[in-house]
């Protein structure tokens, strides 16, 4: 096996839901990795598969599996661990966010007795003392008040539930945290400062991020690399300032960016990307993407583009080469 | 405490209400059935208690809310009537002799039925999809189908008649006298064990189906995956995550079940003959014992509605949203 | 896992209209058809109503003829054999289904349309009036059934499968009604009925347009549910003689068998033809309502499609 120095190592991964008759590929030939202490941020919409990746990673695809590729944590093959290895890499190593955080918490137990019995379950023989200055320290990190240690989740609000999860998940010092929409179900004024925290507790506890949104503006702000998903595939993996700088990008990732408002700036055009993305038992053929693309021409639907390097992007487009051509046209 | 408050004023209301259903029947029924009884027990009774039997079931000038108004004050007073069936004997003695008796064999039945049935259901739920969760299914069908009466013929002939394991009947041998000796605990445990099978065999398929479905809800939800995340146990998973919260509306369905439940067992005392409140008030009805049959009625209603309040007064210790409402 | 995408629709009175569409009566009809466990139930259960109906035609004998030789075990002249009155089993489970399916189908409709009464005006209209119904339909909930029927039915001498029918229908009506209330309330909410309201649609039309048709299959399931908690409750009464005993029911049949020393006697093939008529039917009405279930609550299937997985 070969030491990647990545913490996180997605290589062509494959998950398919379906049986024998209907394959639905959730994720195509998925490629991703984080570096140690890195905030990537995977965005997609709805149904792209990145929900499914991160369920992937943790190996809790329920009803999924993987057909093809591998995920490596820490140069570990995920999905070689035997059972007890399996519940011990789950948050000690990598743990997540859901994207339900709402209901992500037991209705019958205290916000203490979450953070205690994860605690536990990966270490028995922690002392009471110990978990209670821990619960502390982890309430204290996500600006909880400590009396809300005996509360149950009806108790709290969506965004303290949300920052509970939080605590949870960094609990036990994992080296990559995922957070799926985090914060999606929140609003506005809640959202920013969640996202804020999130931001400075990484900083301080210098975890890997490996972000899930639909929201590109979201990741613009506190992400440092950023992967663009459509329909199971990673269509553009780029660094962050790129995206800010206007440089070439994949036609979808500019679909995203133009369908950005921009609050501080007058009379730029909002579009929306025409159409709808494919569902994953019916997938066009070739470039998932290209009934919706304004440059697809007969080569996009022949075979799927694989991701190239351009101008310190990766880009999966067949059309690469021309691309900027193409845009400066318009 | 606000719920708790709640659900004991509901006990007051569905109490008030069982007793006033239980002043109204026989006022109500076409036929005047209260003269008839009258009419067939004269001569035999003296001319009090026909007095009192008369103004019992409203064989009297006075207005209606006057005789409620003393119903409701005899009530209280704990007085029932006079059972003319055991003439002279108080209504309140004949019950206190088989209150015991139902209240052992229902009550151990519905207790164990609970406990082994949720378990089960618990269990099979978490293993599903394997050959168990296909069967379960139209095996609890099939035997919530059953009529109680009809299992407890049939065991009691295949257990009873042709195996002869078991007494054919009655709560312990005629030939004892009730002591705390082994022997009589034996006795009384060989004539309890068919009729507590019945209720157990009928009613354990329904707590099993209802945990099983409601367990299947809950194992897809969202906190259970976040707690397999964190790398809790699964027996953790199974007990403290989904059998905690699946519980919570088995609980509220409690009050219908106890219905049936309580239903089967009078059902199965009276294959049986076993002397509890069922059979007794099978036997009331035979010889149109109406005083004794009212106060059997109130007494199984009052029981039924007290357990609902106590599992009520469990749900409410069992899930914290209600708790602190 | 995958989870579900929720769409956004615009509110515009069409679109809504267009997503309650999908769940009209017609559809729902054929998706309880299409469940094999509900098709199983119906098949079974229509196998006995043809029965009762066919009586005269496929019964052997009369079923009151008592001109047999009493407590012969089966045989090819008896194929279930006789009772101690010399009449013949088979003749009477044949004639017994009549009663039996009579008084629980129609005990089962009487209790089902109070039940939609109730739970429709105190789930769609809301208030005081929901509060009282609600209250009261509690209170007849944990009163025990059987006791209360037992007494009305002592009270009421002159019983037969008529009286039975109404005692059982009068006191079975609470959980539906429950189960219907919380529907039409949650549906009395929803967006199309509120639009309905805006254009000026009187409740009746409402009621009939919107509430009803989406309460079909809790409709369903719970009229069986009454069938069977009344075919049950019939023969109860009958079992203990609170019948007219010279009917021919199922549960008089366990009656007469009880009364007649069936069990000392070992004639087993007078009072198991019976139970297991009643239980049959119970059963197949019984899978319908688990059919309908699994269709309405779609998790409860959902661990056959995970297990296709898992082979795969």
């Amino acid at each position: 096996m070969i030491e990647s120095g990545h913490v996180l190592n997605v290589s062509h991964l494959t998950v398919d839901y379906g049986n024998e008759n209907t394959p639905a590929l959730a994720l195509r030939d998925v490629s991703l990795s984080v570096d140690p202490g890195e905030f990537v941020g995977l965005v997609g919409e709805s149904g792209s598969g990145k929900s499914t990746l991160a369920y992937a990673i943790l190996r809790l695809l329920h009803g999924g599996r993987v057909v093809e590729g591998s995920i490596e944590v820490s140069g570990q093959n995920v999905y070689e661990l035997d059972s007890n290895h399996l519940r011990k890499f789950r948050w000690e190593t990598v743990s997540m966010v859901f994207q339900g955080a709402m209901n992500s918490l037991n209705p019958v137990l205290t916000v203490e007795q979450h953070i205690f019995e994860t605690i536990r379950a990966h270490d028995e023989s922690v002392t009471l003392t110990a978990l209670r200055s821990r619960t502390d320290e982890l309430l204290d990190m996500v600006e909880i008040d400590k009396r809300r240690a005996q509360h149950y989740p009806h108790q709290l609000s969506g965004g303290m539930k949300q920052r509970v999860v939080i605590a949870l998940a960094i609990a036990l010092n994992p080296k990559l945290v995922i957070m799926d929409e985090p914060t999606t179900a929140l609003d506005v004024v809640v959202q920013r400062a969640i996202l804020d925290r999130i931001g400075e507790i990484q900083k301080r506890q210098r975890f890997a991020v490996l972000f899930i949104t639909h929201d590109l503006s979201l990741v613009e702000q506190i992400a440092q690399t950023v992967s663009i998903m459509y329909a199971g595939k990673i269509v553009e993996t780029t660094p962050v300032e790129q995206l800010l700088t206007g440089t070439l990008h994949h036609p979808y990732t500019r679909g995203l960016l133009n369908a950005i408002p921009e609050l501080l700036e007058d009379n730029v055009a909002i579009s929306s990307i025409p159409g709808h993305p494919p569902e994953i038992t019916r997938l066009p053929s070739g470039c998932a993407f290209h009934p919706r693309c304004l440059y697809a021409k007969d080569e996009c639907r022949m075979s799927p583009p694989i991701l190239k390097l351009y101008a310190g992007s990766w880009i999966a487009c067949e059309r690469l080469p021309e691309l900027e051509e193409l845009y400066s046209d318009q | 405490m606000k719920f708790v408050a709640q659900r004991f004023l509901f006990l007051l209301l569905s109490v008030w209400a069982a007793i006033t259903i239980n002043f109204f029947l026989p006022r109500m029924m076409p036929g005047n059935p209260a003269e008839v009884m009258l009419a067939r027990y004269q001569g035999k009774l003296n001319p009090q208690a026909l007095h009192a039997l008369a103004l019992q079931f409203g064989i009297s000038h006075q207005p209606l809310w006057v005789q409620y108004w003393s119903y409701l004050i005899s009530l209280l007073h704990g007085n029932l009537g006079v059972s003319v069936s055991y003439y002279p004997t108080p209504v309140t003695t004949v019950i206190a002799q088989s209150l015991p008796w139902t209240l052992a064999l229902a009550g151990t039945a519905t207790v164990i039925s609970v406990v082994a049935g949720t378990w089960l259901g618990v269990i099979s739920a978490w293993h599903r999809g394997t050959i168990v969760d296909d069967i379960l299914p139209i095996a609890t069908t099939v035997s919530s189908a059953i009529p109680y009466f009809w299992m407890a013929l049939l065991l009691l002939y295949l257990f009873g008649f042709l195996l002869g394991w078991f007494p054919l009947g009655h709560a312990y041998s005629t030939i004892m006298v009730p002591s705390w000796s082994a022997g009589f605990v034996g006795n009384l445990l060989a004539h309890a064990i068919l009729p507590l099978s019945t209720i157990l065999i009928s009613s354990l398929g329904g707590w099993l189906m209802s945990m099983r479905n409601n367990m299947l809800h809950i194992l897809d939800d969202d906190f259970m995956t976040f707690g397999e995340a964190r790398g809790l146990s699964s027996r953790r998973l199974v007990y403290i995550y989904a059998a905690r919260n699946a519980i919570l509306p088995n609980l509220t369905g409690f009050s219908m079940a106890l219905g049936f439940v309580v239903s089967g067992a009078l059902l199965t005392e009276i294959v049986f003959s076993y002397p509890g409140l069922g059979y007794q008030l099978f036997t009331a009805v035979e010889n149109e014992d109406y005083p004794l049959m009212q106060g059997l009625f109130l007494i199984i209603a009052l029981a039924v509605l007290l357990a609902n309040f106590i599992t009520e007064l469990i749900y409410a210790r069992l899930d914290p949203r209600v708790r602190e409402e | 896992m995958i989870r579900p995408v929720r769409e956004k629709f615009p509110l515009s009175l069409r679109s809504l209209r267009k997503v309650d569409e999908v769940k009209r009566p017609s559809s729902i009809w054929s998706r309880m058809l299409g469940n094999t466990k509900f098709r199983w139930g119906l098949t079974i259960f229509m196998l006995f109503v043809l029965m009762a109906i066919l009586a005269p035609v496929i019964s052997p004998y009369s079923p009151t003829l008592t001109s047999f030789t009493p407590l012969d075990p089966p045989s090819l002249k008896h194929l279930l054999g006789t009772t101690a009155n010399g009449q013949d089993v088979l003749s009477q489970v044949i004639w017994g289904t009549r009663i039996s399916l009579g008084v629980g189908v129609g005990a089962g409709a009487l209790s089902i349309v109070i039940s939609i009464a109730i739970g429709l005006l105190a789930g769609y209209k809301g208030g005081l009036a929901d509060k009282i119904l609600t209250t009261v339909t509690n209170i007849v909930l944990v009163i025990p059934g059987l006791p209360l029927i037992i007494v009305v039915a002592a009270y009421v001498r002159a019983t037969g499968p008529l009286t039975i029918a109404l005692v059982i229908g009068l006191t079975g009506w609470a959980w539906g009604a429950r189960v219907l209330r919380s529907q039409s309330l949650s549906l009395a909410s929803r967006d199309y009925v509120t639009a309905a309201k805006l254009q000026g649609n009187s409740d009746a039309y409402i009621i009939r347009q919107e509430i009803l048709p989406n309460m079909i299959s809790l409709i369903v399931a719970n009229f069986v549910y009454s069938v069977l908690s009344a075919i049950l409750a019939e023969a109860a009464l009958e079992f203990l003689g609170f019948g007219n005993v010279s009917d021919v029911s199922w549960g008089t049949m366990l009656y007469w068998a009880n009364n007649g020393q069936a069990l000392l006697s070992g004639a087993w093939w007078w009072f198991v033809p019976p139970g297991l008529a009643i239980a049959m039917v119970g059963a197949s009405l019984a899978l319908m309502n688990y059919g309908v279930d699994e269709i309405a609550n779609p998790k409860l299937s959902v661990h056959r499609k995970r297990r296709a997985n898992k082979r795969s």
